[in-house]
């Protein structure tokens, strides 16, 4: 029961940061109606951006909030001129292509930046510099609640309820909530459909920025490679909750931590690959727009 | 007869650029053709789910590992001719590896190609992902340290005229089915699928049809693989893998046959070719150029390299350019 309540507390910790990053996969899903392969790949260069930061900074000498709000800061700002450049440069001008072709930039866009990272950052794993001290605030026979655990969860949903605020209460969420609906129809009604994607975009990548400073933060050792897991769980926890839809997504994302945690502790650890897309399929056959998705027609 | 006059033709055209590269050339670039071969018939077999029926594949790789696991485990385990007649004993096991890949197929097929697009990519890249997960949990088949000890032919000729002849089978297979009523269907899912269905077509039944060939001939390149290296681990056919032939099938152009035959001794040739570059910066360059040519490809071109012509095309369209002129 003790071993139980453990594997709740991590499972959670880990969902909500695969919530921060199925978050953007969602957006822009929801947006776009593409899958954008990249954000998993924005998260990592986010990852390597603090670290860099860190470095320049020496903040690795002073662990603390302070200067975790810094990396945080440092990394969401990263990730947001990436975003903004990759939907710039790769994604504007294939606005109109078949679906086929923009899936496969989205592919091309992530590869570049896996092996682009391997040159530019080297291939070989680095250690995330300590941002903050790890100790135990509540312990309760052998369940302990740590500090980064806390500091996970509360980030991402301090992170989550501001995207909830800005989706539903300012005049730009509005926007971007027309743009999703219909773009033709949102660009009649004075709505600049390439400014409000261009700012999913940003939003978007800004929240894998917070997403890969916490995953520093936990698991530190980052590599150009690391996005690639990690984005096909993400992803397939927006998929999972019905993709488009926020709510689904951090549902999804909260089902496939406990999931996962689960499995590795009950089962076996190699399974752990497996399991996200084994969840994937049965999901998308017996319910194939997700937990909380509508299902819609295609009209001819 | 008349219908085999092509194919032997070809089979006999390179047969003897075989023999050009048997005695013109080190083993170095003996091998480098037949990883061009193997790529060519992942290409070829790709093209027929990702470029005439239009449906996004990524999970190739596992197809082409079911082959080769089942090619090296028979090959072992169950030798049933003498030594001298290895080519037919590969032969029946490239059957058997293709057999098996399509039972794959479709398993995966029928159930994850009632979904469209973005949801297949991710199904069949999952079904990928966890094929490989499998064959690392089974111990039988080596498990993640592999498959060692798997025997292949004699002389880089035999292993060359196994290859072209597999290729040939799986270009004129490919072929002759794009000219038949199967083929315009899987044309018709292509273009539009809802008036497809509406003209009384079974889309999915179709569109399992292409995959189930598909996953045929990515079985046989995963048998050809598994007898040219004679070693196999799952970490050969990753999702990379998959990428891979997908880049090969969209640089060399979505429903052109010969424009993945192209395609694939290209991307197999680039990397030897980019080598003395890869000394001077000393990373792996290749995935980098690889990826950046495929964004430029789908932004510049969107069809690929030859679109969806092949090579023949182009001739007739020069030469009636130039009858006209």
């Amino acid at each position: 029961m003790q071993d139980f309540a453990q594997h709740l507390i991590n499972g959670i910790s880990l969902g909500s940061i695969y919530a921060l990053i199925a978050l953007g996969y969602t957006m822009v899903y929801g947006i776009l109606k593409m899958i954008n392969f990249a954000h998993s790949d924005v998260y990592m260069v986010g990852a390597f951006g603090a670290y860099y930061v860190a470095r320049a900074l020496g903040i690795e000498a002073q662990p603390g909030i302070g200067s975790l709000a810094v990396l945080l800061i440092s990394s969401m700002v990263v990730c947001s001129v990436l975003g903004l450049l990759i939907e710039r440069l790769a994604y504007r001008p294939l606005r109109t292509a078949p679906k086929l072709n923009i899936l496969i930039t989205a592919i091309g866009v992530s590869l570049l930046l896996e092996y682009g990272g391997q040159v530019v950052f080297g291939a070989d794993p680095k250690v995330f510099p300590e941002v903050m001290k790890d100790f135990v605030i509540f312990s309760f026979g052998n369940v302990e609640l740590k500090s980064f655990d806390l500091t996970v969860l509360l980030v991402s949903v301090i992170a989550m309820m501001a995207l909830q605020f800005m989706l539903y209460k300012t005049k730009l969420g509005k926007a971007m909530r027309a743009v999703s609906a219909n773009p033709s129809v949102a660009s009649l009604m004075g709505i600049n459909p390439d400014k409000i994607i261009a700012f999913t975009f940003i939003v978007g990548s800004a929240l894998a920025g917070v997403g890969s400073v916490l995953v520093g933060m936990k698991y530190p050792k980052i590599d150009p490679l690391m996005g690639m897991m990690i984005g096909m769980k993400a992803f397939v926890a927006a998929v999972l909750g019905g993709i488009g839809n926020v709510r689904g997504a951090v549902l999804g994302a909260l089902i496939m931590g406990l999931s996962e945690e689960m499995v590795v502790a009950y089962l076996s650890s190699t399974y752990r690959d497996a399991l996200a897309f084994g969840i994937l399929i049965v999901i998308l056959i017996f319910k194939p727009a997700g937990l909380l998705g509508k299902y819609t027609v295609e009209k001819v | 007869m008349r219908a085999l006059k092509n194919p032997l033709l070809s089979l006999v055209a390179t047969l003897i650029l075989g023999l050009v590269f048997q005695f013109g050339f080190d083993e170095y670039i003996q091998l480098m053709v037949l990883f061009v071969t193997v790529n060519c018939l992942m290409a070829m077999s790709l093209n027929l789910v990702n470029g005439y029926t239009g449906q996004f594949s990524l999970g190739h790789a596992g197809f082409m590992a079911i082959g080769a696991y089942f090619t090296a485990y028979a090959s072992v385990n169950w030798n049933f001719l003498p030594e001298q007649f290895q080519g037919i004993t590969f032969f029946v096991f490239a059957i058997g590896s293709g057999l098996a890949a399509a039972l794959a197929g479709f398993l995966v097929g029928l159930p994850s190609l009632r979904l469209k697009g973005d949801y297949l990519a991710i199904v069949t890249l999952g079904f990928g992902e966890i094929i490989r997960v499998a064959l690392l949990n089974m111990d039988f088949l080596g498990g993640p340290r592999g498959f060692a000890n798997i025997p292949g032919f004699s002389s880089f000729y035999m292993s060359y005229a196994f290859a072209v002849l597999w290729i040939l089978i799986c270009f004129f297979t490919i072929w002759r089915v794009m000219r038949s009523s199967w083929g315009r269907g899987f044309l018709s899912v292509r273009e539009d699928e809802i008036a497809a269905e509406s003209t009384g077509i079974n889309t999915t039944g179709m569109k399992v049809r292409a995959f189930v060939l598909s996953s045929f001939f990515a079985g046989v390149a995963g048998a050809l693989f598994a007898h040219f290296t004679n070693f196999i681990n799952p970490s050969s056919f990753t999702f990379l893998q998959s990428v891979n032939a997908v880049i090969m099938v969209v640089l060399g152009g979505m429903g052109s046959m010969t424009g993945s035959i192209i395609a694939a001794i290209f991307v197999t040739a680039l990397p030897e070719a980019l080598r003395p570059l890869q000394e001077v910066t000393g990373v792996d360059l290749r995935m980098v150029i690889y990826s950046l040519s495929l964004v430029l490809v789908m932004i510049l071109r969107p069809k690929g390299i030859m679109g969806e012509l092949e090579i023949t095309d182009l001739w007739r369209k020069y030469v009636r350019r130039s009858a006209g002129s």
